[in-house]
């Protein structure tokens, strides 16, 4: 790889760099290797009894069976149901906070303003716990309404900034051709301000379901409370550690699926994002000048730093 | 309004384990995310393959399941910590990979130039990051970084729930014990939140505003 960093390596530092490589790979390598040799060990619980090592067959054999999987299957399919109505619900909740955000009117941007930066600024778990306990919705619209307007606030401002960086002559234009104020911002800017704004909109849907994992916690019955609370119950508490790593494994696949299309449609989209950023993103000569530069890998949208 | 007097100095130790939860994990997670964003763009391949991983896996795991990891199976691996710890732990390895996303991507927004034309009066790696492109990524880099810190803020919270006394631990156990309070201490626990949460976000603007203009 070239950088503009770093020279391309001569004889020397190549060899010191495949050393460095060698050397770092061992030590990862190794600290795997350590770790998986430890949880195979069995070990000796506080009564005395020898509980058997973690790939020990007898952790794993329920999973040969197929009810397992159809109760993982089920509850995947409840954190996908919480993940596809808290969506929806966020981005209609985020339109309409970006409208509320740029209204030309004071008496509805100021309190609309207020609203969004509370919901911003205070927990998602607080908000379906408060949810739940307040308006005794159960818990799958706690956790569904909670994620959407948390999540709805943030898709808002990111489509009220997308509002904001268009270029005035639109709305003037739209103005000028005889629309209505309302209609030039449906029309004419909203879906500009969409399109630009939608590799952030996806990301933060990614954020959105990793955080029906919290649902968890106020007793939704998803893959995690399935797997480590029903199934380890059911088959018996010492498959507790291998229904946690195949739930860990479940959810990884799920999260890199959607941000591995959230990136797709990034770059898809990826250059119209540039002219928001103004001159100083400008870089002068042809285009191929850009292609000298910083190692850029694909997570490179700058998308994901607010979310978490 | 009595039973929230009732428990204020819960609430007010709660608030200071938020706190403490905060500085310490952000800090942690500050150390880490340099390294892991110095890897990244280091010369040596492993070392880069090395923290694309670590930045893949943890930013793809739900909180959640890292708290629960840290809660019961560090335990069970002779991992002899209290709760406190394990969740900081936690927080800490999740926080982590998005300091480093967001220190990288303030490197990638200095321009090219500026390294090419270090290189050119014949800086190494070490010189052109120290001293040419480090200064001026970590300007750019302060806003992003405060937002992460907001997140991790809000994060908290689920520690409470692997039992961590903080604000929303507190919070729940304060609303079970009074139900005809909820509303209240519930209104409160996110008035606690949002006085560590606003500040930051007004610092993050004001920030932001001054870098845009010095750019």
């Amino acid at each position: 790889m070239t950088s503009v960093l770093y020279d391309a390596p001569g004889p020397r530092a190549k060899r010191r760099s495949v050393l460095i490589s060698i050397i770092g790979a061992v030590l990862i390598v190794g600290g795997l290797i350590s770790l998986i040799w430890t949880l195979g060990q069995p070990r000796v619980s506080a009564n005395g009894s020898i509980q058997p090592g973690m790939w020990d067959p007898s952790r794993w054999d329920i999973f040969l069976d197929v009810q397992v999987w159809r109760f993982l299957g089920q509850g995947v399919l409840a954190t996908l149901q919480m993940f596809a109505v808290a969506a929806v619900l966020a981005i209609i909740i985020g339109i309409l906070f970006s409208f509320g955000r740029a209204a030309a009117r004071q008496w509805i941007r100021t309190p609309v303003t207020v609203i969004l930066e509370f919901f911003r600024g205070m927990p998602v778990l607080l908000m379906m716990l408060f949810i739940l306990l307040v308006f005794a919705t159960g818990a799958f619209w706690a956790g569904v309404w909670a994620l959407a307007v948390y999540n709805g606030a943030i898709i808002g401002e990111a489509l009220r900034a997308g509002i904001q960086s268009l270029p005035k002559g639109q709305r003037e234009a739209g103005l000028s051709i005889g629309l209505t104020p309302l209609a030039t911002r449906f029309r004419i800017e909203f879906p500009q301000a969409f399109r630009q704004m939608l590799p952030i909109i996806l990301a933060q849907l990614v954020v959105l379901l990793k955080d029906t994992a919290l649902a968890y916690i106020v007793g939704y019955p998803e893959l995690l409370r399935n797997a480590t609370t029903f199934l380890a119950n059911f088959y018996g508490n010492r498959y507790f550690f291998s229904l946690f790593f195949v739930a860990l494994g479940i959810y990884l696949v799920m999260n890199l699926t959607l941000s591995w299309i959230a990136r797709f449609v990034a770059r898809r989209t990826g250059p119209k994002l540039g002219k928001t950023t103004g001159p100083a993103s400008h870089v002068p000569g042809i285009d191929g000048t850009r292609a000298i530069t910083l190692p850029r890998t694909d997570a490179d949208t700058g998308l994901d730093q607010t979310g978490l | 309004m009595d039973a929230i007097i009732e428990w204020l100095p819960e609430f007010g130790r709660a608030f200071l384990v938020t706190l403490s939860l905060l500085v310490f994990a952000g800090l942690g997670a500050l150390v880490i995310g340099i390294i892991i964003a110095a890897m990244r763009i280091s010369p040596v391949a492993s070392l880069r393959v090395f923290a694309t991983g670590y930045t893949e896996l943890f930013r793809n795991i739900p909180l959640t399941l890292i708290l629960f990891f840290c809660a019961f199976v560090l335990p069970y691996l002779d991992v002899d910590l209290d709760y406190y710890t394990l969740a900081l732990i936690g927080l800490t390895a999740y926080t982590s990979p998005f300091v480093a996303e967001a220190i990288r991507s303030g490197i990638n927004g200095v321009p090219v130039g500026q390294a090419e034309a270090a290189r050119s009066i014949g800086l190494g790696f070490g010189q052109v990051l120290s001293l040419i492109v480090m200064p001026q990524a970590i300007r750019m880099v302060i806003p992003p970084l405060i937002n992460v810190f907001i997140a991790l803020t809000k994060n908290t919270s689920v520690a409470g729930a692997f039992f961590v006394v903080e604000i929303f631990n507190v919070a729940r156990t304060a609303a079970n014990a009074r139900g005809d309070e909820v509303v209240p201490i519930l209104l409160f626990a996110a008035l606690l939140y949002l006085v560590i949460t606003v500040p930051l976000g007004f610092i993050a603007g004001r920030i932001e505003k001054k870098v845009a203009v010095l750019r």
